[in-house]
């Protein structure tokens, strides 16, 4: 019998591209068998499951140029595609799924979107229902076929793109970074429903990952690509796993029972022996802008030199709007951001200019004109590319100290020096959009430091990053504790928390709750 | 983005809410293209009493129309206001300040023109106030025809719509994280220029990501072998919503009989 996928010789060229994503592959994966696929980026894994999807069609008016033969049960696979469409059972060979939740989402009620792979099908209109309902109800996802689609969270939504895949019952099930957007409980709550599928179902998997330790009981071979084409290691996990660790490692690999975290400098920072007082809440309320009650009131704590603050708490709760008042981009509800001598220092009048009304206290960020927040605290969003505003990254550095009114050298030379510190000097005159996940972290992190802010606020710094940008931003948040700078970071990141957190600030229930390790003085 | 046009809300299933968005879509054509014919006090006022008193057939409380077509009323009185003042002059005049002035023809061709905008912008609130977009894909697919892949691709572009607003604020204040903005009007409007040019760089990604979700649930892959999709909520016209067109269609009659009848009916262009 011939294996499920096979690749003979294959290779895909992207149109414009000149380099090719993927070269040169011989892979056979037998139905039912589970397969990690690992690599660096740029290895061509997400390429692969493309085209085992049957997405790349090499043809004359394709996407790219194919060389070789990639084969699901001996026919081409964009041929089997369409042959499965044209079948009219609903059933494709292949189900692929993707990182991003919100961008796979295709219609606005739960049900309909369940049902949007089965009408492409040609499933008779009553035989679709019913299993719309078993695809909902497999993935743990009990809630009305009219529930609207814009009201679900990450998690739920990733569930919902698998019930669109699962619905059509497929053999072999290929999933690209599911999880790499998602919280901890999210993470966790998708790789147990397909788990729990695989073994109902006994369909095989293709995936490709870099939090191994979510998913390592999972699979049962291992295949690592070799950045210039072919197969570097292929193997049962334990196996390739022991031979090619340092490897893996070293290529941001999250590896079981392998810390990521830097010698040396990690250590919790104590808020109590830190610095000065810079930031105080007072009765602060966030909430949403124009809707209706604040999700967290009450709140009182104090940001200090040199501490690290954890700001934790389920999706929901408020973390990031509480980050966005702390940042002073938007103002509490109620209550007060209130900035100490420490860190207003010799601002001037020049705030933030209002054409009516009296000009609003100095010791408010919310009120500071963006040139003086800038220069006092820092934020980094967690889609970096929110903060993108120039055409090359050493531009993009250049932007804040020129609007600190620095120019010539002095610009340079700040550039210069984060350029090296975050490792972005072969990129300086790359554009930003183009970097990869972990380059566009360190970059936006870099355009915040390039004011030197003494405060700098984080939403999810570490979202989504391979174990080596994740070490390299644990041992850089440690080194601007060292030196005075106050770091607040909203994350679900345990390890980072164990990492660095002096302070945590749990959100929950509408309110905050302070609390500080036992061992810290 | 909150102009409550697309606010489905609660809106109470009614014959009229229930019908096939494409008679819907064809009442609401159709009066426009009757009240686009002539401008005139009795025919746009007769229509929009009509439509008025039709309402509670709609299922839509006074409120819940006034919040959505607050837009469009903001639209009509303006337009009124102006030919008021600068529209060609007849009968008596009443009041003249410089260029502007104030007649009884002009009263009456301000009130036409403001009724007029009301009455053709009403049935298109209705529908959609009372027509999900996905249900309005289906009619327009299965009754009329239209291309699937048309439909369903402005129907998940409708999707992308809905996360782009979000992405939008927090461009605003990614902005201001980076320095940006607070000195005047000029780099503002260059600071929402960069503000668009980022959001569209977005988009594009996150429409690109969705096709390949699409395609691989089978989208498309279809038409080359010139197989059909089948629809899960099937759309067709029943005999009620004939009824509703014959509806339409008489209100649209009345108008213009009631026009006509008075004898200020007349075809434009003539």
């Amino acid at each position: 019998m011939s294996p499920l996928l096979s690749a003979r010789g294959w290779g895909w060229r992207w149109n414009a591209r000149r380099a090719h994503a993927v070269q040169g592959l011989d892979l056979e994966v037998e139905a039912g068998e589970r397969v990690l696929l690992l690599g660096a980026s740029g290895a061509g894994k997400s390429t692969l499951l493309a085209g085992a999807a049957g997405l790349l069609d090499g043809g004359p008016d394709g996407t790219g140029e194919a060389e070789g033969q990639l084969l699901l049960d001996g026919v081409p696979a964009h041929e089997a595609r369409q042959l499965a469409v044209a079948a009219g059972a609903g059933r494709a060979r292949t189900g692929l799924l993707l990182q991003d939740p919100q961008a796979q989402t295709v219609l606005a009620r739960v049900g309909d979107d369940v049902a949007f792979g089965l009408e492409n099908h040609a499933v008779p209109a009553e035989r679709i229902w019913p299993r719309v309902d078993a695809a909902l109800d497999d993935v743990g996802l009990r809630l009305p076929r009219d529930h609207p689609t814009s009201r679900l969270s990450g998690g739920q939504r990733q569930r919902l793109a698998l019930a669109g895949v699962l619905a059509l019952q497929p053999r072999l099930l290929l999933l690209d970074e599911p999880t790499a957007m998602l919280d901890p409980e999210g993470a966790a709550a998708l790789r147990d429903v397909v788990a729990e599928r695989l073994a109902a179902t006994g369909a095989g998997l293709l995936l490709v990952e870099h939090r191994v330790d979510l998913w390592v009981d999972l699979v049962d071979r291992v295949v690592v690509l070799a950045p210039g084409g072919g197969v570097l290691a292929d193997g049962p996990v334990g196996r390739v796993l022991a031979e090619r660790g340092d490897e893996l490692a070293a290529a941001g690999v999250w590896l079981p029972g392998r810390a990521a975290v830097p010698a040396g400098r990690v250590r919790p920072r104590p808020p109590g022996g830190a610095g000065e007082v810079l930031l105080s809440l007072e009765g602060v309320a966030v909430g949403r802008r124009g809707s209706g009650a604040p999700v967290l009131t009450g709140v009182d704590a104090e940001v200090r030199a040199g501490s690290f603050t954890a700001l934790r708490g389920v999706n929901g709760a408020g973390k990031s709007t509480l980050a966005l008042a702390v940042a002073g981009l938007v103002p509490p509800v109620s209550g007060r951001v209130r900035a100490h001598p420490a860190l207003v220092g010799g601002l001037a009048a020049r705030r933030r200019r209002r054409p009516w009304g009296s000009p609003p206290p100095a010791d408010d960020p919310a009120g500071w004109a963006p040139r003086d927040l800038v220069s006092r605290v820092g934020s980094v969003f967690q889609d970096p590319r929110h903060q993108f505003v120039a055409q090359t990254v050493a531009d993009e550095l250049a932007v804040g100290p020129r609007r600190l009114g620095l120019v010539g050298e002095q610009v340079d030379l700040r550039v210069a020096e984060l350029l090296e510190r975050l490792r972005l000097d072969r990129l300086a005159r790359a554009n930003p959009f183009t970097l990869s996940g972990g380059e566009q972290r360190r970059l936006s992190v870099a355009t915040a430091l390039a004011t030197r802010p003494r405060v700098l606020v984080l939403d999810e710094p570490t979202f989504g990053q391979d174990a080596r940008t994740w070490a390299e931003l644990v041992d850089l948040l440690a080194g601007l504790c060292d030196t005075g700078t106050a770091v607040v970071a909203a994350t679900h990141d345990v390890d980072l928390c164990d990492a660095l957190a002096g302070a945590t600030w749990w959100v929950g229930d509408g309110r905050l709750r302070t609390e500080v390790p036992v061992s810290a003085p | 983005m909150s102009t409550g046009l697309l606010d489905p809300g609660a809106v109470r299933p009614t014959v009229l809410a229930r019908a096939n968005p494409v008679a819907k879509l064809a009442v609401s054509t159709l009066l426009a293209v009757v009240l686009l014919l002539s401008v005139d006090v009795v025919t746009a006022g007769t229509a929009v009493a009509l439509e008025l008193l039709a309402l509670p057939l709609v299922g839509l409380g006074v409120r819940g129309l006034l919040r959505r077509s607050a837009v469009l009323l903001l639209a009509a009185v303006p337009v009124s206001v102006l030919t008021v003042l600068v529209g060609v002059d007849s009968g008596a005049v009443l009041l003249e300040a410089g260029p502007l002035s104030v007649s009884t023809g002009s009263l009456e061709s301000g009130a036409a023109v403001g009724l007029r905008v009301v009455a053709i912008a009403l049935p298109g609130v209705v529908l959609l106030a009372t027509t999900d977009p996905t249900d309005l894909g289906d009619a327009l697919a299965q009754v009329l025809r239209l291309s699937p892949r048309f439909v369903l691709a402005a129907l998940a572009a409708f999707r992308v719509v809905d996360v782009l607003a979000e992405e939008w604020q927090q461009l605003g204040l990614a902005r201001r994280a980076r320095g940006l903005g607070g000195d005047g009007l000029l780099a503002g409007v260059r600071d929402v220029a960069g503000r668009v040019f980022v959001l569209l760089v977005i988009a594009v990604r996150r429409a690109a990501v969705l096709a390949t979700a699409m395609e691989a649930r089978g989208f498309g892959a279809g038409e080359r072998r010139g197989a059909d999709r089948t629809w899960a909520r099937p759309s067709r016209l029943r005999a009620s919503d004939v009824l509703v067109v014959a509806g339409g269609a008489l209100l649209a009659a009345t108008a213009t009989a009631a026009g006509v009848a008075a004898g200020t009916w007349q075809l434009l262009l003539t």
